[in-house]
């Protein structure tokens, strides 16, 4: 029971606090966090809204078409323009840390710690890159708002949600996409013997990384019979060329829109499915389809299991996961029930290493710390320094999910080197010796023990417990 | 602080030497260094070496046809960014090969750079990298590997132990700390080797001043860690930012601004080992030959690959079976065909360098590849 309860809170969770409320039945707290989950929580709430982010992107990118345009003028005005410039790419970022804060205090602070793993999941699984200037400003709305309220519904609406928010339209550049035969291609071609046309970007990675997955059952046409149909998605505030004068309008800027006129007209084949609906609707039968698809079942069923359990997860786990996804078409609450309730799932000993961002959170936990202390090492810079910054994975594959991404020499000297500074900002109040069978219940080794209480500080002691190896496993 | 750290490796690394014989390596010609870029992302082979004399090629490459340029010889022209690169061509110490693929068909980065990793037939056919079954053929002294990241990517992956390093900017641990965790660590088989090469890669680098950000300061940091008679003798840098669906001219132009840096960079701070250095900078796949709708290129087939070194066999050419860009000379009518295999590229060029016979080399680090 008491390793259950690790099990629980490490495997599933972000980890017990010294004042962590009894677990009681395992399975049971955990399921209980399905309708406990506060998906709007008000550090989120708190932040800019999407159309003020897309808004102060929108002044960036005027003052760096304006700056282009004055090339010539004289130097001092040039000075000045780089000045503003510098102070908008300065505010961009802030956005950014002040969302990764915001993400950070939630989880640190959670009482579903589970159903906050579900969200850092999926977010992943959705993954886009800050790379792109634009996605630093909308990474963090992007997880709450598309991501975030999603978790518990239908896969298909996750689907639908994630790769029609601007930080994805953007990411994967499905908002410049323009259908070669859509009306405003063939009117502008003709008149400036310009090539307005497809970017097939998102397409493939919707089939490749959010649904079918990658050798499946599509091929080179479905890919691009799919960017075909996705033509017209497209957001308000951001669009370039002539797609601006046909989206901006009245509308408030950071809205996504379908626009007709830039949708390749026509009815589209896909892996045997032919989809005659015109406009919005023919993607979005498309992506109805693949949210339920066997291949994206199994997908599916694949990365959770092996999010959640183990590297290689126990095929007959990863068969119980598929046939509830497929029964349910995609029911997201009944996936996770099945998880809890697979013997398979509460297999004894750690078999997964945790992520930075795992162990970073868990270790604030169990010294109850809230933030990092007055540092000019916020944490968006911390965790990039662990190897995992936050929301920039650098491809839309997102950070991998298995000990080899995470278990090198170079990551684990970032864990001394973090452990050391987190156990100095608890100056000497806590008792990792008490501590340690706390946060550790059935899983503290003697021998980590025993190192704890020879330790040369209680700091020390602290720095030992948060890098012993039952603390970086879950 | 640095110098605690240092004090407390240097003790370790001693611990470690008197363990192991000392090689009779040195007066051999056995430290020869291999570094080894990945560009992820599907680097555009067509814009780095443009076959300017192709007659189809201005037409089919429209808008991101190259204008300027070095001409590398009748057929390619070499990108204008790369200014250092060219006079690296023109003293024999860098080659191109073009047209060049693993044997991966389709189209995903993930599965493209697998199989460019590890070596294997098919995505995920081998659990370890062919970087790290070729330092199998390397004398045990000189098998020093090490990945510029926080964790070992696939490449390097395998029987053989291999270090990783990131530059950090988080204060040092004290040097009781680190003492206690390789106590903490002693009987965990997945930990304590890990740890012991952190603290050793850490000690090297704590030389250097170099941040490893930009090019330059990223070829200055491999050059210090790969120097002197401990230095790393393999090592792989990974380079992000290559997937250029969207305005690629502006992107190519900065990334290979940073290779063309980070390479001199090398060269440079290596001095002398430059002559025994050879570098390969590879990708998983390349790029539509045609423009797409946004000014960028699709995921393709066929690219190129870069080589340098002091004593580069093949330098100053183009290695390339040019398959033509015209109508029908197409592979899956978008993509260039690739007529070099990236495994006979490295099997040749790797034999050459270390003196190993090709056919040994190519059973140990490509046992797939027939």
């Amino acid at each position: 029971m008491t390793s259950d309860i690790a099990i629980a809170a490490n495997r599933f969770g972000l980890g017990l606090r010294p004042d962590s409320k009894p677990i009681g039945k395992p399975a049971d707290w955990l399921r209980a966090q399905i309708d406990r989950f506060d998906p709007r929580p008000a550090a989120m709430t708190a932040l800019p809204t999407r159309t003020t982010l897309i808004e102060s992107l929108q002044e960036l990118q005027e003052l760096q078409r304006a700056k282009k345009a004055d090339a010539a003028k004289v130097e001092d005005e040039t000075a000045m323009a780089e000045n503003v410039l510098g102070k908008y790419r300065k505010s961009l970022r802030e956005h950014y840390a002040q969302a990764v804060d915001a993400r950070l205090q939630v989880a640190v602070a959670s009482e579903t710690d589970f159903a906050e793993r579900l969200v850092h999941f999926w977010s992943n699984h959705f993954a886009v890159s800050t790379d792109k200037v634009v996605v630093t400003a909308l990474a963090g709305n992007y997880e709450f708002d598309a991501i975030r309220p999603h978790i518990f519904g239908k896969f298909s609406d996750l689907l639908k949600s994630a790769v029609k928010h601007p930080a994805m339209l953007l990411y994967l550049d499905q908002a410049q996409s323009i259908g070669p035969d859509s009306a405003l291609a063939k009117r502008v071609n003709a008149r400036r013997d310009a090539d307005l046309g497809l970017n097939e970007n998102l397409a493939r990675e919707i089939l490749e990384l959010h649904t079918l997955g990658v050798r499946t059952v599509y091929t080179q046409t479905d890919v691009t019979e799919f960017a075909r149909a996705l033509t017209g998605h497209t957001i308000t505030g951001l669009a370039r060329g002539p797609i601006r004068r046909l989206v901006d309008g009245n509308m408030a800027a950071g809205a996504t829109v379908f626009v007709d006129a830039i949708h390749q007209p026509g009815s589209r084949n896909i892996i045997g499915t032919s989809y005659t609906q015109s406009g919005a609707g023919q993607a979005d039968a498309i992506l109805s389809n693949l949210a339920t698809h066997p291949a994206t079942a199994k997908h599916i069923a694949t990365k959770l299991a092996t999010h959640f359990v183990t590297d290689t997860p126990p095929p007959a786990l990863v068969a119980k996961l598929e046939a509830d996804f497929l029964k349910t078409g995609g029911d997201l609450k009944s996936l996770y029930r099945t998880l809890l309730s697979a013997p398979e799932a509460w297999a004894a000993g750690p078999a997964k290493f945790k992520s930075p961002w795992e162990w970073t959170v868990s270790a604030l936990r169990a010294l109850n710390l809230k933030q990092l202390g007055a540092n000019k090492q916020g944490p968006a810079a911390l965790f990039a320094q662990m190897g995992q910054p936050i929301w920039r994975p650098g491809s839309p594959a997102g950070f991998g999910d298995q000990t080899k991404d995470w278990a090198g020499p170079a990551a684990l000297m970032r864990r001394v080197e973090t452990a050391g500074r987190f156990a100095k900002l608890t100056a000497g109040r806590i008792d990792a010796r008490t501590l340690a069978p706390t946060i550790l219940p059935g899983t503290l080794d003697p021998r980590t023990a025993e190192h704890i209480a020879r330790a040369e500080s209680p700091e020390q002691g602290l720095a030992l417990l948060l890098v012993a190896p039952e603390f970086l496993r879950r | 602080m640095l110098n605690r750290r240092l004090l407390l490796t240097a003790g370790l690394a001693t611990g470690t030497a008197t363990l192991l014989p000392k090689m009779a390596w040195a007066a051999a010609d056995t430290d020869r260094r291999f570094i080894f870029v990945l560009q992820r992302g599907a680097a555009d082979g067509l814009g780095l070496v443009a076959p300017t004399g192709d007659p189809a090629f201005a037409s089919v490459r429209g808008d991101l046809a190259l204008a300027a340029g070095t001409k590398l010889d009748s057929l390619f022209t070499l990108h204008p960014a790369m200014a250092e690169t060219a006079k690296l061509f023109a003293q024999k110490e860098a080659a191109f090969a073009h047209a060049v693929a693993s044997g991966y068909r389709e189209r995903s980065h993930f599965d493209g750079q697998n199989v460019l990793e590890c070596g294997a037939g098919h995505p995920y056919g081998r659990d370890d990298g062919w970087m790290n079954r070729l330092m199998t053929l390397l004398p045990s002294g000189e098998r020093r590997a090490l990945a510029l990241a926080t964790a070992v990517p696939l490449a390097l992956r395998g029987s053989v132990e291999v270090g990783s390093y990131a530059p950090s900017h988080l204060p040092d641990a004290d040097a009781g700390l680190m003492e206690r965790v390789a106590m903490l660590y002693a009987e965990d088989e997945q930990l304590a080797p890990l740890w012991t090469s952190a603290t050793q890669t850490e000690a090297m680098a704590a030389m250097t001043e170099s941040g490893g950000r930009g090019g330059a300061a990223a070829g200055k940091l491999v050059a210090s860690l790969m120097n002197g008679t401990e230095g790393a003798r393999v090592v792989m840098v990974e380079s992000n930012g290559w997937d250029t669906h969207v305005n690629q001219a502006g992107r190519m132009n900065g990334l290979l601004q940073g290779v063309d840096d980070m390479i001199a960079a090398i060269r440079t701070d290596l001095g002398p080992a430059w002559s025994k250095t050879l570098v390969l900078v590879a990708t998983e796949f390349g790029r539509t030959v045609t423009v797409n709708g946004t000014k960028g290129t699709d995921h393709g087939t066929g690219s190129a690959a870069m080589l340098f070194g002091g004593g580069l066999a093949s330098g100053g050419s183009v290695m390339a079976d040019w398959p033509g860009l015209a109508a029908g000379q197409l592979y899956e009518n978008r993509d260039l065909k690739p007529t070099m295999r990236f495994e006979q590229l490295v099997v040749d060029t790797l034999s050459a360098h270390y003196g190993i016979e090709p056919e040994k080399l190519k059973r140990t680090v490509f046992p797939d590849f027939t």
